[in-house]
């Protein structure tokens, strides 16, 4: 089953003058359970990829549909509900909220979906406990490291039983053991849980984990590898 | 406590310093206002206090026509009449009668024209401080003898003591001559100088025999319990008097109707100090507008990150807006409770204004001035602190509706 649905997606730039081809007409499908990796060198579309599947960004042309439900014609509220129930996010600086302990940040997604005090703070801390941040919960993201800080960031993402997660170069800033670490623990995730997880990167370590590699140069799917 | 309180008390502490400097300029505008409406509220109660218990009361009874011509012949024909209504109003304090005559008033070296004012001496000080105002010589004995009591300005102008005699020669009612001698029997300074420049005031009855007044006076004037009860009584006093069949329909003035400078340089001095208070209050809007732009651009990565999550505009907005009120409520509350103590404090103790005594006097206020908190002073500028910094903080607020969460989280 196809958890994304890319469908001939343009997206063009303006950038001073200059009109930039970010997608010229990308169509992609992933599957539930997909382990995948949208790979290439900077200002090759992957990131803006990334982000229209996410519902952060329109394209210009083309469509998305992410669990079955198309973004044509959504409003940015509708597209807001859609993140906030099927899309969890990874970002490259973690971009915790600095005010909020480990698990308050982690608790958010749930208190936006409305669930009740006990029950979102009992499913953050299991959530944090399988990311390996037991008895960390009080702690605010300034008295994290890098990679305890990511770790918290999947907790965040994956707490709520998104249909995807998008991950945007999630190992860029942690070192190679700390990066190798959270990619082990998505990869777990993946497979004991069914999390489908989507990342953006040019890491080879993290092109090596993914089970799909999906190329992309100049706005274009150069190349689809199933491993 | 729900997360967006505790967020937005959070987020308003993690710039400590930019937090107090706020809050203190909220909190400084915020006193200023609460103490110098206070000031400006006991100045003019101690305005109207002065010119009502020198002279003018709260309200008087005339004859219609009296207050703007001040003919002889419009006058009060049955005055105990009135006295008799007056003592059934619970909320009247006392009252007196006065008639009064424009006259040459002459000493052996000089001559000068004045308003002679002919006073019950034992109903009178019941209704003016004038008797405690007279620094040389003694109070009128009796309501028959033919002696004055004398501003202080005007015996200078006139070169009289005590124990002087002065000549009276004007128009009676009837349109006879008018004349008399009295003797100077005390000199009163009442700090107001027009008054003691222009102020004569002999027993009534010596009045009214020596004016031909036929028992008639030109005011009843009265003193009502408080400030706050005279609108009640003048109300009373009009509906009592209207069945009344004189000569001259009676009409009943408060004192804002008697004396209408007093109430328009009261009005000028508001408008004046409103004005102040409107650029003080606007420059604390800035202050907020500043640290809450300032807030808007640090955080629109994080905002833009909350979007990516799913928390839609108008949660950021909300979180924005109770850190604005949190932060302006804190500012407000420290304002309200050092503005309340410097005005209690000097309401109690006064503040010295001796070196513009010579332009207080023309106020009719002496040398110590005094504040008076209330519930108007309290709250007035605060609450305009806070509906204005809150319009302000709106529109950073409103800046967050306006964000693209792709464009927020890449925001440098």
């Amino acid at each position: 089953m196809n958890i994304v649905q890319v469908k001939e997606v343009k997206k063009t730039y303006i950038q001073g003058k200059v009109e930039v081809y970010a997608l010229r007409g990308v169509s992609l499908d992933i599957k539930k359970g997909g382990f995948a990796a949208l790979a290439g060198p900077s200002g090759s579309g992957k990131t803006t990829l990334l982000n229209i599947i996410g519902g952060l960004d329109l394209p210009d042309s083309g469509d998305v549909a992410v669990d079955g439900s198309s973004f044509s014609g959504m409003s940015q509220a509708d597209l807001a509900k859609m993140r906030l129930n099927k899309i969890g996010f990874v970002f490259q600086a973690y971009n915790l909220i600095p005010v909020l302990s480990a698990v308050e940040n982690v608790e958010f997604v749930m208190l936006l979906q409305g669930l009740d005090k006990v029950e979102r703070r009992q499913r953050a801390k299991d959530v944090l406990d399988d990311v390996g941040l037991e008895g960390k919960y009080d702690r605010r993201p300034a008295e994290l490291s890098g990679g305890q800080q990511q770790r918290v960031a999947v907790a965040r993402a994956i707490v709520s039983n998104p249909s995807i997660v998008l991950a945007d170069e999630p190992t860029a800033n942690l070192d190679s053991k700390t990066g190798n670490g959270l990619l082990e623990m998505m990869k777990e995730m993946n497979e004991k849980k069914s999390v489908t997880f989507i990342f953006s990167t040019h890491d080879d370590m993290v092109m090596d984990y993914a089970r799909r590699l999906v190329q992309i140069r100049d706005g274009e799917i150069a190349d689809d590898i199933v491993k | 406590m729900p997360i967006d309180i505790t967020m937005a008390w959070r987020n308003i502490w993690r710039n400590p310093r930019r937090t107090l400097l706020t809050v203190a300029a909220i909190g400084f505008a915020s006193t200023a206002l609460v103490f110098m409406l206070s000031f400006q509220f006991g100045v003019y109660d101690t305005m109207i206090n002065s010119s009502v218990n020198i002279h003018a009361g709260h309200l008087q009874i005339q004859a219609k026509g009296y207050k703007e011509k001040m003919a002889m012949r419009y006058a009060v024909a049955d005055p105990v009449r009135m006295g008799n209504l007056l003592n059934g109003i619970d909320d009247v304090k006392s009252y007196t009668y006065r008639a009064e005559g424009f006259s040459m008033l002459s000493s052996s070296d000089r001559t000068y024209g004045v308003l002679v004012t002919g006073i019950d001496p034992d109903k009178e000080k019941q209704v003016s401080t004038i008797k405690s105002l007279v620094r040389k010589g003694e109070y009128l004995s009796s309501s028959n003898a033919y002696e004055a009591l004398v501003g202080s300005l005007l015996a200078a102008n006139l070169k009289v003591g005590i124990g002087d005699e002065i000549t009276i020669l004007g128009q009676a009612k009837d349109g006879s001559v008018a004349a008399s001698v009295v003797t100077v029997k005390g000199i009163f300074t009442s700090g107001i100088d027009e008054f003691d420049r222009s102020t004569v005031q002999i027993p009534l009855k010596t009045f009214q025999e020596v004016y031909s007044m036929d028992g008639a006076v030109h005011r009843v004037v009265v003193v009502c319990k408080s400030l706050k009860s005279v609108s009640m009584v003048k109300a009373a006093l009009a509906e009592d008097i209207s069945g009344i069949d004189e000569k001259y329909e009676l009409k009943v003035f408060d004192w804002m109707e008697i004396m209408p400078g007093l109430l328009q340089s009261i009005q000028m001095d508001l408008i004046s100090g409103f004005i102040m208070y409107i650029i003080l209050v606007i420059v604390v809007a800035f202050s907020i507008l500043n640290t809450f732009l300032m807030a808007v651009f640090e955080r629109t990565r994080e905002f833009g990150v909350l979007m990516a999550i799913g928390a839609e505009p108008g949660r950021i907005m909300k979180l924005l807006l109770i850190e604005s009120i949190t932060m302006t409520s804190i500012g407000i509350f420290l304002g309200m409770a050092l503005g309340s103590v410097f005005s209690l404090y000097f309401q109690k103790h006064g503040i010295d204004f001796t070196g513009a005594s010579e332009i207080m006097n023309q106020m009719g206020i002496s040398g110590l001035m005094y504040p008076k908190l209330t519930l108007l002073s309290l709250f007035t500028g605060p609450m305009a602190v806070l509906f204005i910094t809150s319009v302000a903080a709106l529109y950073p607020a409103l800046k967050v509706k306006s964000l693209r969460p792709v464009e927020a989280i890449s925001y440098n």
